[in-house]
């Protein structure tokens, strides 16, 4: 725990440091990678869309007691054929069957029931059903994708309103870019596609977004006066400002992955197939790919970007020429005079309220405010 | 706290802390007094059915919330209808309609009947005759129909009236053209006044003769020869059948009013038919006397749809409660056809049927030939009967028809493994986090899991009062969305402790570091819960069902978080800074400097120089 607390010291003083910015072409070989699999995945095996988009019926069968072969005998009986699709899943109160027929049987849902019940021998409360049309999950698809285009267009402003325009699209291909890993983990590993997988996938938004957010807050105030001092090339302020909030961002993912994990656990290993389960399934996976993303990827991203603009080319420049002269001075011998222009931008660059108050203050208050402005 | 002068620079922490105490308890307090302890659950959790309509029209425009309202509270007298109760009927985004019925029902059937579209006719009444189920036959309800059973004696004309539906439309005649309609069949509120006043009323307008037959109940036959609601056959099937034809005839005989199942099979019969096809259908409910009226129905001669408007209003003239109606261009020259017609024909083929989904809701007659396009039909309403069927009538103006989307029935036995399963999921969630926290920052940690617990109070608290009051309801997506929201919180906590650390690692004491480190922290948490915030709103907005009930959650836990640490977490992080357990960074705070790696946290010399960064020249 103390190590744990000493590498976050570290991480923060910068004594030690991951290099994520300047790795730019690691990640995006890797991302490229994913994204080609999963964008492969995508369209040559498609989706397993789940009956909820098929349409059909789901009858579930909390009875003790019911086997599986008992439970396909029946449906069989009532479809005529052996399409329907049966399974087992275990819930809190013991074992339940799963028994799915396709919507193509045209078998009406009351008969249905009826039928399965009288031939278990159980009373019709105690088969549950589920009636889905096949327009259902399309439906309900359709509008996730419209509020899902609304909400990156609102975000995007917002992000570039709150931050700007750089950092905005930045949060927004590290968004895409976990949207598409997650739906094409679905393709490649053929996880079945709910509503819940749905409400799974519209979560990953806010919750990349948030990681994101809370990176790029730190970026914000390391690179605000970068220009004032020839040290540290933005991708550099931007790689000590991730450091330095790493321990945040660890933590935070973790904390987000833990209910998420929970969700799993109870959804898979108790709950068998279930709402539950996909949600928590489709998070877990988008989270994953959001916590490598607010890092790996919309950092380097916006470095990229930032670079490219005219006086961050000149610190560029500056920064090169400085490091050759030190290189210079190292090599001759001696060192060169000062980093005190590097201290003014010491990440991260403490912002905002109250410290440049006249107020009056003790020492040690005075230390730690007054004097960073 | 960016404060002005005059505040001192820590805030005022108590206060903070004793407001969100105050909400805490008033809510709580609330939820105990108005009896919503527990969040209301939704039919996945609790058992039951829910049926999710869609309505589709071929005009975009009627699907508005103004049609969808009237849709539902049609759709809420349907189930009720079934003797389903407590059962909810609500709007769902902009074109779904969703109908709930907990446990004990669980009724697959009720979900078909939902599904059907809803068609409004009116159709001239050819014949009609009282059923009473001998069970229920009141004994005083025997006597007055004794006289005379099902005295139907059909015109022949009425068919002809209602083909001729192109011809002259009254013009000049006046939209307050006569209203001349009353009620002999309708709600169930009021049905013994209307019972008795129609039969007045009609006595009044027109040959007297019609009042016994109108009011009269083939009670007396049926009850002596068929005690188990039997189809009445006998002597009125002989007085019809000049009329109605054979097939008719047959299914007229046929039919049950008395019974559910015969309801249902004329209702579907009716439904099923085509609107040229003559038809046998049943009064929706029984009057006083516990008579159903069973008609038989020529083709229809206005559809609901050529109803532009009806309302009910609080005559001036009479005092009495009726229902105005106005007809498109269309449907007024229809109307004044077939009211034409049958306002010369004898009861009960002077009436018209009012028939929504197949089964007659009311079957006022005529004495005059309405035209103008304007009618009113008035009895003996009260102000819920005649509101009643102005919705009935505004429905059949509703250009909507209602797709089945969802139909899921939950045992209670599902429900109730759903429900644990998301109780245990979100304890053992919790329990990580309560850890995670624990471990991480020690005494901070503390902080962290007294903050989850008031977020969870007012969570549980909100959500039980907003069950009450809006109707939400809990559901399994709702209760994922309430599991994810413990990261979101804690995430708030860490990114507040990092910061203040972050101060500390600086050499900031911890009284300021907590100070300080707050406006920074406040923004990221701010921004962040926003970004959260708005992802839920959007959602909620462009969604329906599942996923507007998981957006629900989310937003909410997410203010909830902000309203958390400004009020609670932040307060009492100033407050434990004064503490000497804190502030003295005992190892066990989750603050000593020693532990962060801070080897001199008490450096001297103003204008800190803070560590160095050796970051840019190592990487370089």
């Amino acid at each position: 725990m103390s190590r744990f607390g000493n590498i976050g010291h570290r991480l923060y003083t910068g004594e030690v440091s991951f290099d994520f910015v300047g790795r730019r072409r690691l990640w995006t070989i890797i991302s490229g990678v994913i994204l080609v699999a999963a964008i492969l995945g995508l369209s040559v095996r498609g989706l397993n869309l789940g009956i909820e988009f098929k349409g059909g019926q789901i009858y579930t069968v909390t009875k003790p007691g019911v086997t599986v072969a008992q439970a396909q005998k029946a449906a069989n009986d009532l479809t005529h054929d052996s399409s329907a699709l049966v399974q087992t899943a275990n819930g809190a109160k013991g074992e339940q069957i799963l028994i799915q027929i396709s919507s193509a049987e045209k078998i009406d849902p009351t008969t249905g029931q009826n039928t399965l019940s009288q031939s278990l021998g159980l009373s019709q409360n105690q088969i549950s059903t589920q009636s889905l049309s096949a327009s259902w999950g399309h439906d309900i698809s359709q509008k996730a994708l419209e509020g899902l285009v609304v909400f990156m267009v609102l975000v995007t402003l917002y992000l570039a309103f709150a931050f700007e325009w750089r950092l905005a699209l930045g949060a927004l291909v590290a968004l895409l870019h976990d949207l598409v890993i997650t739906v094409g983990v679905y393709a490649l590993v053929g996880f079945e596609v709910t509503s819940g997988t749905v409400i799974g996938f519209l979560t990953i938004l806010g919750y990349s977004l948030y990681d994101t957010v809370v990176v790029f807050d730190g970026l914000k105030s390391a690179t605000n006066k970068l220009t004032k001092q020839n040290k540290l090339t933005y991708s550099d302020a931007a790689n000590a400002s991730l450091n330095s909030t790493l321990v945040r961002s660890i933590n935070t993912s973790v904390l987000a992955l833990l209910p998420v994990a929970a969700l799993l656990f109870i959804g898979g290993g108790l709950l068998g197939a279930g709402v539950l389960n996909d949600i928590s399934l489709a998070l877990f996976v988008g989270l994953t790919a959001g916590a490598y993303s607010s890092i790996c990827v919309a950092t380097p991203m916006v470095a990229w970007l930032q670079e490219k603009r005219p006086e961050y080319i000149e610190l560029a420049r500056k920064v090169k020429q400085r490091r050759a002269a030190e290189a210079k001075a190292a090599a001759e011998g001696r060192t060169l005079e000062d980093d005190a222009p590097q201290a003014e931008v010491t990440v991260p660059a403490p912002t905002g309220g109250p410290r440049n108050q006249p107020v009056n203050r003790t020492r040690s208050e005075r230390r730690s405010s007054g004097g960073r402005r | 706290m960016a404060s002005p002068k005059s505040r001192p620079r820590d805030g005022y922490p108590g206060r903070a802390l004793s407001l969100i105490l105050v909400i805490m308890v008033a809510l709580v307090a609330t939820m105990v007094g108005t009896g919503n302890i527990k969040p209301r659950l939704g039919i996945d959790l609790a058992g039951g059915t829910s049926v999710t309509l869609q309505a589709t029209s071929s005009d975009k425009n009627a699907i508005n919330p103004a049609n969808m309202g009237i849709a539902s509270g049609i759709m809420r007298d349907r189930v009720n209808g079934t003797g389903v109760t407590e059962a909810t009927v609500q709007v769902q985004g902009n074109d779904e309609i969703v109908v709930n019925v907990p446990k004990g029902t669980s009724s697959t059937q009720l979900a078909t009947e939902l599904a059907q579209t809803a068609k409004l006719y009116f159709r001239p009444v050819l014949a009609e005759q009282q059923q009473v189920n001998a069970a229920s036959l009141p004994k005083s309800s025997a006597s007055p129909s004794a006289s005379s059973s099902g005295g139907a004696k059909p015109s022949g004309s009425a068919s002809p009236a209602a083909s001729s539906s192109g011809k002259p439309k009254a013009s000049g005649s006046g939209a307050a053209a006569a209203p001349s309609a009353s009620k002999t069949q309708g709600d169930a509120l009021s049905q013994d006044l209307k019972a008795s006043s129609s039969a007045s009323a009609k006595a009044s307008a027109s040959a007297s003769a019609h009042a016994s037959s109108s009011a009269a109940a083939a009670g007396t036959p049926k009850a002596a020869a068929t005690p188990s609601a039997v189809p009445t056959t006998g002597t009125v099937a002989g007085q019809l059948g000049g009329t109605v034809p054979a097939a008719l005839q047959q299914q007229f005989n046929a039919i049950d009013c008395t019974t559910n199942a015969g309801r249902l099979a004329a209702q579907n019969a009716a439904n099923n038919a085509h609107e040229t096809d003559q038809v046998v259908s049943c009064s929706t409910t029984a009057g006083s006397s516990g008579a159903w009226t069973k008609y038989a129905l020529d083709k229809v001669a206005v559809d609901g749809t050529s109803i532009s408007k009806a309302q009910a209003n609080l005559s001036t003239q009479t005092g009495q409660w009726e229902v105005d109606l106005s007809f498109n261009s269309h449907g007024s020259s229809q109307f004044a056809a077939i009211t034409g017609q049958l306002a010369k024909n004898q009861t009960p083929t002077n009436e018209f049927a009012i028939q929504l989904d197949g089964l007659v809701q009311s079957s006022p007659y005529v004495s005059n030939a309405i035209t103008g396009g304007q009618a009113t039909i008035s009895g003996s309403f009260d102000q819920a009967s005649a509101t009643s069927l102005a919705n009935v009538l505004s429905y059949g103006s509703l250009p909507l028809n209602f797709k089945q989307l969802e139909v899921v029935t939950v045992s209670p036995e599902l429900g109730g493994s759903q429900l644990d399963a998301g109780l245990i999921a979100g304890l053992i969630g919790l329990i990580l986090v309560v850890l995670y926290s624990l471990v991480y920052y020690r005494g901070l940690g503390l902080v962290a899991v007294a903050s989850l617990l008031v977020s969870a109070i007012l969570t549980w608290s909100l959500m039980s009062l907003l069950g009450g009051a809006i109707g939400f309801a809990l559901n399994l997506p709702a209760v994922c969305g309430a599991i994810v929201a413990i990261g979101i919180t804690a995430d708030s906590f860490v990114v507040y402790f990092e910061r203040v650390r972050d101060e500390l690692r600086e050499g900031a004491t911890l009284r300021p570091a907590v100070r300080n480190a707050w406006p920074r922290a406040r923004r990221t948490i701010l921004v962040s819960d926003f970004v959260s915030f708005l992802a839920a709103a959007v959602l909620y907005f462009f969604t329906v069902g599942k996923v507007q009930g998981f957006a629900f959650t989310l937003g909410l836990t997410t203010l909830l978080d902000v309203v958390v640490v400004f009020l609670f977490t932040k307060p009492l992080m100033t407050l434990l800074a004064r503490r000497n357990f804190f502030n003295s960074g005992h190892p066990w705070s989750g603050l000593s400097p020693e532990r962060l790696g801070v080897r001199n946290p008490l450096r001297d010399s103003r204008g800190s120089r803070r560590p160095v960064r050796p970051t840019a020249g190592k990487e370089a």
